[in-house]
């Protein structure tokens, strides 16, 4: 804010208390020219005002909320760029950039000014981060391993009455349950089981592949899929033959002869599904095409939903977590989602 | 009462009776709108897929037809009547209180067909699209000129302090309404905001929160100023206290629209500022409280036989009640619990079912044996029934809304022993389904309180002149 608007600021603000405080003052007296407990004198359609004095618990009342508030408008921000003996902010406003947010905290730090999200992220950092850090150690199989030993522990714990003690497995799989829930819920469903252009995570069909490793590399740097739209290039009579032979793939029942000349034009199709449609996991090729003979289908496997697929394309995007969740959480993530197809 | 005082005739009733009938009216239509999606948030198939019936076209239709259909209609209605009255002339210009009548009306229709149609500028209380603000801003002025043409002209010395508050409340609402709905048109049916950004979340709620602070509170305060010492035969408390707390009130509700967006993208010092206001805010508007409320010595004894009075004064245990609980929201520290839960939606509807309702209900049962040349109601037990039902419809609504919206608050921030949250959204939403259902009970009592009233309304206007008992002392001051 430049200094014009600052002091218009301050002086609006203060001018309007001192406005109301004088107000106050002016209407304990008794200016009205009547003895207190009269009426006034004036009539309104037969109302009359009686001459009554501020009740002073009222009075009181008021005067306390002017103390405060001049206590709140010098120890916080509130009077223009006046920043408050509190130096307090709520957050680094005005950041555009996670390099500059950064910066900012350091600097914060430095000034001994108290930045209330920063602060607050570090305390959760100090309190939980150690907790994340110990179970990010251990690698996912091993922590698969602790779970379902520790789930069969605890079943018999349960039938002889004892007390059991979580194992680390079972643990880390809850937290990444709860990680899940709070960030991927709102896509993939609170039951894993996806939906229309969101991956089904208990399946065992991976675009990306389904080990603990890719698993983590998706979560940490996000995938970004581009299925080219084809009417141009096919035209309509063509999108209908491959969509024919596309489902073919799957054991559907399709007209022949369509799927036949359909089939003659997959070549354009086989640089990243492959010329036997099983998608790009199984060919070791990073793209994400989805295989296409196993009728599962990320944007539906009716003919008009192929169809749609192959006319206008198909855009899907799976943010990158490493900057909103760190390395640790990530890796409990990783846990879950793996484990979600291991069960069967 | 003086004999200078102009006889009926020689007022306006004419514009003052068409609005209070519709104030019936809207209400009816308002609220029951208002239990359908009450019922959907329980019950969501009752969208039956059609686009014009969910919730998110069927909200902002509720909360356009309660405000300014209703609650404005009241206003309009009472402001003539009671600027003629305090003033002793008739209104400025008959033809243009006409014109003010017929233009809201024809407003709110276009309200109620565009807002279905999904026709929205998605401000809150400010959804209508360009060509319908313009008509508000006209008969808006119009609405100004009747008003204060009928004040200059008026035949007493002094103004009365229930005009301040319909004054204040007239210019305010034009500033906010022409301000907030700037807009760049691009077809009929579609404008956008010139603003952008935190500035557009920041007018939007100046005008959103003084839509609160001088539609559905100065307005109704001088509603409150005339009914209340009028019903009970009473002089007003103190003279004195309506100055500082008329004055306090205005100039200090104006800042407060920032407690609307704490903990965003608005800077600090703004929001700081707002809660600071706000809090503050609390005293002048504990001063009307008091001064209705204190108007009854030596009239409490007619709480217990004229239920008009009771709807007047517990709409003022209501305003106080709603703002002592606002300034306290307002609090950053509280605000981070209570906001985006059903604390806010309890705490609007306390303010907007108990006080604005409330007293608009009393006020109309005052006016409409006055308007129509009775004595009294047809029936006085169906008011006093209807006192009980919409009290129990209220009461239920807001402690639904409390136990609800503080659970979510609650369930929201509950963390784990690892610093995770311990519920997802939808487990708060699964929480709250029994208040949604309880809530929609309370909307239910009100808007059958409100079909008896419509019953009441309708005898009370068609029974023959002269044929409803008098009760000199409920009705005559």
């Amino acid at each position: 804010m430049t200094s014009f608007w600052s002091i218009w600021v301050i002086v609006l603000t203060l001018a309007c208390l001192a406005l109301i405080l004088g107000l106050l003052l002016w209407n304990l007296k008794n200016y009205v020219g009547v003895k207190e407990g009269e009426s006034c004198g004036h009539e309104f359609d037969g109302i009359e005002e009686i001459n009554n004095p501020l009740p002073k618990w009222w009075t009181y009342m008021f005067f306390a909320t002017f103390v405060w508030a001049v206590y709140y408008l010098a120890a916080y921000p509130g009077l223009g760029n006046w920043q408050g003996l509190a130096k307090w902010t709520s957050s680094n406003q005005g950041v555009t950039s996670l390099a500059e947010s950064k910066k900012a905290t350091e600097e914060a730090l430095a000034n001994g000014e108290k930045v209330q999200l920063d602060q607050e992220i570090i305390a959760a950092e100090e309190r939980f981060g150690p907790i994340f850090n110990e179970l990010a150690k251990v690698p996912v199989e091993e922590l698969l391993a602790s779970k379902v030993a520790g789930d069969k522990a605890q079943q018999k714990a349960i039938e002889n009455g004892e007390k059991h003690e979580q194992t680390q497995g079972q643990m880390a799989l809850e937290i990444g349950q709860r990680l899940y829930a709070q960030n991927c819920a709102q896509c993939h469903g609170s039951d894993a089981r996806g939906g229309t252009g969101f991956p089904n995570l208990t399946d065992n069909d991976w675009l990306y592949g389904g080990t603990p490793d890719k698993i983590k590399e998706t979560l940490l740097h996000g995938r970004i899929a581009a299925m080219p739209p084809w009417k141009d290039a096919l035209g309509e009579q063509g999108v209908k033959e491959m969509t024919a032979y596309v489902l073919s793939l799957s054991g559907r029942k399709v007209n022949q002869k369509d799927a036949d000349a359909g089939k003659a034009k997959f070549a354009m199709c086989a640089a990243c599904h492959g010329m036997d449609g099983k998608g790009s996991v199984a060919h070791n090729l990073p793209f994400g095409a989805p295989n296409l003979t196993d009728n599962i289908w990320l944007y539906g496997g009716s003919q008009r939903a192929v169809e749609e697929t192959l006319n206008n394309g198909r855009a899907g995007v799976m943010p990158a977590w490493k900057d909103i969740l760190g390395e640790d959480k990530v890796h409990l993530l990783t846990a879950y989602v793996y484990s979600l197809s291991q069960n069967k | 009462m003086s004999q200078t005082v102009a006889s009926q005739t020689e007022y306006n009733y004419k514009v003052v009776r068409q609005f209070a009938i519709m104030t019936v009216i809207w209400g009816i239509v308002g609220m029951g709108v208002g239990v359908l999606i009450a019922a959907q948030l329980a019950w969501p198939a009752l969208n039956f897929d059609t686009p014009w019936l969910t919730y998110s076209r069927l909200r902002p239709l509720h909360t356009n037809a309660v405000i300014f259909a209703f609650g404005t209609s009241a206003l309009f209605a009472t402001s003539y009547y009671v600027v003629q009255r305090t003033c002793q002339t008739r209104l400025f210009s008959d033809k243009l209180a006409a014109f003010t009548f017929w233009g809201w009306q024809a407003i709110i229709v276009s309200a109620a067909i565009t807002l279905p149609l999904g026709i929205t500028s998605s401000k809150e209380y400010a959804e209508l699209e360009w060509p319908i603000d313009i008509a508000i801003a006209v008969v808006w002025v119009s609405y100004a000129v009747v008003f204060f043409g009928t004040l200059i002209k008026r035949k007493v010395s002094h103004i009365y302090v229930a005009n301040w508050f319909y004054a204040g409340f007239i210019i305010t609402v034009a500033i906010l309404h022409i301000v907030n709905s700037m807009a760049v048109p691009v077809s009929l049916t579609k404008s956008y905001s010139i603003y952008a950004g935190a500035v557009d979340a920041m007018v939007q709620w100046w005008y959103g929160h003084n839509a609160v602070g001088f539609l559905l509170t100065a307005g109704f305060l001088g509603m409150m100023y005339y009914f209340v010492p009028k019903q009970a035969g009473r002089p007003v408390y103190s003279y004195r206290l309506s100055v500082v707390h008329f004055w306090a009130l205005v100039s200090l509700y104006i800042w407060a629209g920032p407690h609307h967006l704490h903990y965003t993208a608005l800077p600090d010092w703004t929001q700081s500022l707002g809660m600071v206001m706000s809090v503050i805010l609390f005293v002048p508007s504990w001063g009307g409280m008091i001064n209705g409320i204190m108007t009854l010595s030596g009239a409490w004894h007619k709480l217990r036989t004229d239920p008009v009075l009771r709807f007047l004064v517990v709409s003022l245990s209501f305003y106080g009640m709603s703002t002592f609980e606002g300034p306290m929201m307002a609090i950053k520290s509280v605000n981070a619990l209570s906001h985006y839960t059903d604390w806010t939606v309890g705490h609007v509807h306390s303010g907007a079912l108990g006080w604005v309702a409330m007293i608009s209900i009393g006020a109309i049962y005052h006016l409409i044996p006055a308007l129509f040349g009775h004595g009294n109601m047809y029936s006085i037990k169906l008011v006093n029934t209807h006192f009980w039902l919409h009290t129990v419809g209220v009461v239920l609504y807001i402690v639904a809304m409390w136990i609800s919206g503080v659970m979510q608050g609650l369930m929201w921030r509950a963390v784990n022993a690892d610093g995770t949250l311990m519920y997802s959204f939808v487990q708060s939403l699964e929480a709250s389904k029994p208040f949604y259902i309880m809530r929609f009970l309370g909307g239910v009592f009100i808007v059958v309180g409100m079909l008896v009233m419509a019953y009441n309304v309708f005898r009370t206007v068609t029974a023959k002149s002269g044929s409803l008992a008098t009760d000199a002392n409920a009705q005559m001051a």
